[in-house]
């Protein structure tokens, strides 16, 4: 499927991710990574504050919003056969679980901090991701 | 408050994700795919999203702890080990096939897409199977 590139809501998505991550961090010190929160209501029972819970009920909130309201916003597919829609989510989970993190924890969180380990994790899983799109793309 | 603090912040986080374009899979796989179709959009997402965040580390730095509550838990994580190359590896196997990384995999619930759920399902499974490990 043909995309347009779409530099301006590129930008203003972004700076919502990025004010959205500046938030949870200069209000409460924590850090939004996605692949985490979600291990941490859905994987475990997480003792203590249950504040995972209500950033990912914001999420969905979110897409239902959008749902209603522009859902043209809220289109897309997954072109694949189902049996690799189970494999390319069990990798999902079980890499972002090993390397303690996802494109939102590593990606923008760690790598604007000049995390070693997140500068690794985010080189390495784009490189695997470019060359792992081309072969199957 | 809390909780609606958490709820307004993920709503953000949400429509930030939706506005980009991330949620789309199409749009994650033609920037990762080499050829005429190349669409950049990913690249400028990150580039934004990551410049505010420099500017909000260099603010944390000169600060003791949060503006409302909690300390600055942080990872104090250095050595780069073989899970982390092994996770990374998987992660971009698994992202590089189907263009979904957990956040847009979470949105796109909402669609109640049967490929949406499946794939949501087998993330929680992979979380799952790698704590065993």
């Amino acid at each position: 499927m043909v995309t347009e590139f779409t530099p301006v809501s590129a930008a203003i998505g972004g700076a919502l991710i990025g004010i959205a991550c500046t938030l949870l961090l200069v209000l409460y010190g924590k850090i939004a990574g996605i692949s985490g929160i979600v291990k941490s209501v859905f994987a475990k029972a997480n003792s203590g504050s249950r504040w995972q819970l209500y950033f990912i009920l914001g999420l969905l909130l979110a897409g239902v919003a959008v749902r209603v309201f522009a859902p043209s916003l809220l289109e897309g597919e997954l072109q694949l056969p189902p049996w690799l829609i189970i494999v390319a989510g069990l990798l999902v989970g079980a890499g972002t679980t090993l390397a303690n993190g996802c494109t939102s924890g590593h990606g923008v969180c760690g790598m604007s901090r000049f995390s070693t380990r997140s500068w690794v994790a985010t080189c390495t899983f784009m490189l695997v991701a470019f060359i792992t799109a081309n072969l199957v793309g | 408050m809390k909780a609606i603090m958490m709820v307004f912040i993920g709503f953000i986080f949400g429509l930030g994700l939706i506005i980009s374009g991330m949620t789309n899979p199409a749009k994650v796989i033609n920037f990762l795919t080499y050829g005429n179709q190349w669409d950049a959009s990913l690249i400028i997402v990150m580039a934004v999203a990551m410049l505010i965040m420099m500017l909000t580390w260099l603010w944390v730095a000169k600060k003791e702890k949060p503006l409302i509550s909690g300390t600055f838990n942080l990872s104090d994580l250095k050595k780069v080990d073989s899970r982390l190359i092994i996770g990374s590896v998987l992660f971009g196997l698994g992202w590089g096939l189907s263009g979904i990384c957990p956040g847009p995999g979470l949105v796109q619930l909402v669609s109640l897409k049967m490929e949406f759920l499946l794939f949501f399902a087998a993330v929680l499974g992979g979380m799952w199977l790698a704590k065993k490990v």
